[in-house]
């Protein structure tokens, strides 16, 4: 397979699956939004944090409001990572790569992005958001479902698989990072409070909220959450799953070594966490390292297939 | 009910279906038989087949706006257009003759120029030709073939006789539109292929797969042939995919491709690079190679030439091969191939004005409302006078360009193209002028297409016949009556 062509696999499902988390995300946060006790202040700015999308911001708005963040986040075209530039991309690299993908993935992604276009002032516009993010979820979810029924297991389904896996262990620490900075924040008397609404919305982003309930049996608190989040072997958006995907679609591609060995070594180590006290600073780094080796996977997969240097053929 | 063909009024020209009795030529009587048979209702339903299957299997083609590029639909009319076996195979034969005589021509521009020494044609025809590359000389792909691939046009006179209107040898396109067309017309009009001997098409892929396999300077069993392309934005974006997958070769863009230092050509790929043996480039030469030609351009690969020169790549057609499709050495090919071959041209050339001359230039300065005046450079139907359809400003601003450069310009007189009968609204069948572009294949053996790529000037009393200019295309069918 053309390096080309599996690059543009992998970030059409990079983009494809940042869509998806990103209507999560906001769709999770007006839902938080609506639940928390009147007293407890959390701003929609944070999800600006959550995505690094500061500086961008900035530059942008003045104003650090919900109107602006959720237009940032959906439809802004300064932002390259908004949900309306994430669909284009995912458009652009699916238009170049039709001919490895299921015919029909052309035109869902077609009908995906006008009606995101056409619509997306109810997203902006709190009243019909929820309707909104629903059918743009819907919609991604239908590509993937399109991709697992009809398209080959060859090399090309490697590098959308490792694709979508790594952008979501992205967006899963950088959620379970959000939930633990809110609670770090927080006054410690609101803690308590705060703490079962906020994880159980988290759980909820990322459709685990009923997993959980069946798994791990206890009522919900931070220790567990993060626990089942970071390690389930099973539901397919905890970390351990998503590193697991990775590491088996790299083994089915030549030289993948240098990918497996990293792979193994963040699954292999495991961060105690007992009690919700153990979400600390400590807590914060672990993620924030878990970042960087997405970030080094991510250099690791262009150096080993899309990359090339004068001299490698001669 | 009227029959669909009695109210077809036939033209003063010559028309391929339709004699001037009214009565259906013989390869066109079973075809017209058929569409008579059917109501006004049934037809207009094949119309909307030939539609649906269009958008179905996606085929499109760009047009280069100002507001930047649309993907049309590709025009087409189900009305095929119908050629007498017997007469295909002496356009057949003259379209061979011709190709074969071009690659002598070219191959000995690049070496001895013995054409020139011998005052076949003029030197600085040759030395002011945008196309002659000085890079290539002395240079000897296999077989001394150039142009491995070539869309002549050909158009019918008053009488029917085949002339060739232009020979294409850079990038000829419009063959996967020929190879659809037909697989349209399967689907519309099925009934008729049971009965009647119409000559199949579809072998034109695997021929091109042999002629490029024929180029592989590495005596391999499966030689890495890849088909370049520009990329997605370029106008045959869809051809170039399209003949890729069906010969199953790769479809690369120039970042795809890097010569290493070995000066061989490699493909990037997740198993790591891969070595390229024969690359269909559907680039122009000026943008195949930066370190050579345009160093500005994207679209290539550096060191391109260098690995051809070496013979480690074949690319088809050969860098240089365009210095034979210049409308003003055109007007030479029937000496080049009494020269070369020592053989009369079987097809004739239209008569041709040269406004390099003097002589000929004041006849083309007199009547420029009566002639066509091409650049001798362009493709695509841009930049043309047609002398009847023009205003008096257009006409001063081409005396204008013609004075200002004058071997830049070629002028034909205004041909009575022919006509087919071509389905214009629900029921009404009008004629409309047409040409046709066959493909010709040479490496080791020489291949034409089974008639070619019909194109149709939509508008009535038109005679641009190029889809960047509003015309479309019909099914071409070379029918066998002999015996019948």
């Amino acid at each position: 397979m053309l390096s080309r062509v599996a690059e543009r696999l992998y970030w059409s499902a990079r983009y494809l699956e940042r869509v998806e988390n990103t209507a999560r995300l906001v769709s999770v946060y007006d839902d938080l939004m609506f639940d928390l006790p009147k007293d407890i202040e959390v701003s929609w700015y944070n999800l600006i944090e959550i995505l690094s999308g500061e500086e961008i911001f900035e530059q942008r708005y003045k104003v650090k409001d919900e109107r602006n963040v959720v237009k940032f986040l959906l439809a802004d075209d300064t932002n390259y990572n908004s949900m309306l530039s994430s669909l284009k991309m995912v458009r652009e690299n699916i238009r170049t790569t039709r001919d490895v993908v299921p015919k029909e993935t052309w035109e869902l992604i077609n009908e995906l992005d006008l009606y995101a276009q056409q619509n997306i002032k109810q997203g902006i516009n709190r009243s019909e958001r929820h309707l909104f993010l629903n059918t743009i979820i819907e919609g991604c979810q239908k590509i993937i479902g399109l991709f697992a029924g009809a398209m080959s297991r060859d090399s090309g389904w490697q590098f959308l698989i490792m694709g979508r896996y790594l952008e979501r262990a992205d967006m899963g620490t950088r959620i379970l990072d959000a939930a633990v900075s809110l609670m770090l924040q927080s006054e410690p008397e609101e803690r308590i409070q705060l703490g079962q609404v906020t994880w159980s919305k988290v759980l909820k982003s990322q459709s685990a909220y009923l997993d959980y309930r069946r798994t791990v049996r206890t009522s919900i608190n931070g220790a567990k959450a993060a626990t089942f989040l970071m390690s389930d072997p099973c539901f397919p958006r905890t970390l351990a799953y998503c590193f697991g995907q990775i590491g088996e679609s790299a083994t089915k591609l030549p030289r993948a070594d240098l990918i497996t060995t990293k792979i193994d070594k963040i699954l292999k180590f495991n961060y105690p966490i007992t009690s919700s006290e153990d979400l600390d600073e400590g807590f914060h780094n672990h993620l924030n390292e878990i970042q960087i080796a997405i970030i080094e996977i991510n250099q690791q997969i262009t150096e080993n297939w899309f990359q090339f240097r004068q001299g490698d053929a001669a | 009910m009227e029959k669909l063909t009695s109210q077809y009024q036939s033209s003063i020209f010559f028309d391929e279906l339709i004699d001037d009795k009214g009565a259906p030529r013989p390869p066109a009587k079973q075809l017209l038989g058929y569409l008579d048979s059917l109501s006004e209702d049934e037809l207009e339903k094949r119309r909307l087949t030939a539609e649906a299957t269009i958008q179905e299997m996606g085929i499109s083609f760009t047009v280069y706006t100002e507001e930047g590029n649309i993907d049309r639909a590709w025009p087409f009319d189900i009305v095929p257009r119908t050629i007498e076996a017997s007469d295909w195979k002496i356009a057949e034969a003259g379209l061979k003759q011709r190709l074969k005589a071009l690659n002598l021509f070219i191959d000995d521009l690049y070496h001895d120029q013995n054409v020139i020494k011998d005052g076949i044609i003029p030197e600085h025809i040759i030395s002011k030709s945008k196309n002659f590359r000085p890079e290539c000389v002395g240079i000897s792909p296999a077989y001394g073939v150039w142009a491995h691939i070539c869309g002549t046009d050909l158009v019918r006179d008053e009488h029917g006789d085949f002339y060739v209107l232009e020979d294409n040898l850079r990038v000829p396109s419009g063959v996967s539109y020929m190879l659809e067309n037909r697989a349209i017309t399967k689907r519309v009009l099925p009934e008729l292929f049971e009965n009647e001997s119409i000559l199949p098409v579809n072998s034109y892929t695997s021929q091109l797969f042999d002629t490029l396999a024929a180029l592989s300077p590495r005596d391999i069993e499966n030689p890495e042939i890849v088909v370049l392309t520009p990329g997605i934005y370029n106008s045959a974006y869809f051809e170039h995919a399209f003949l890729a997958q069906q010969m199953g070769a790769e479809l690369v863009e120039g970042s795809d491709l890097f010569v290493d230092t070995d000066d061989c050509v490699y493909m990037k790929t997740i198993d790591g690079p891969e070595r390229v043996d024969v690359i269909y480039r559907r680039i122009d030469d000026l943008f195949i190679d930066p370190e050579v030609f345009d160093p500005e351009s994207v679209l290539g690969v550096a060191g391109l030439m260098r690995a051809w020169r070496s013979g480690n790549v074949a690319l088809a057609n050969a860098p240089g091969a365009g210095v034979a499709d210049d409308k003003v050495v055109y007007a030479y090919v029937p000496d080049i191939i009494r020269y070369y071959l020592k053989e009369e041209p079987i097809l004739k050339n239209v008569e041709t004005f040269l406004c390099d001359d003097p002589e000929q230039r004041a006849y083309v300065l007199e009547n420029l409302d009566k002639l066509v005046v091409k650049p001798a450079n362009e493709s695509g139907g841009y930049g043309m006078l047609v002398g009847p359809h023009s205003t008096k400003k257009e006409q001063a601003l081409f005396a204008e360009l013609i004075t200002k450069n004058p071997r830049n310009y070629i002028a034909q007189p205004t041909l009575k193209l022919s006509t087919a009968p071509t389905l214009i609204s629900k029921g009404v069948l009008e004629p409309r002028h047409l040409d046709l572009r066959p493909f010709i294949l040479q490496a080791k053996d020489t291949y034409v297409t089974t008639g070619g790529l019909t194109r149709v000037a939509m508008k009535k009393g038109s005679l641009v016949v190029n889809s960047s200019q509003g015309g479309g295309s019909k099914d071409t069918w070379i029918v066998e009556t002999k015996g019948q």
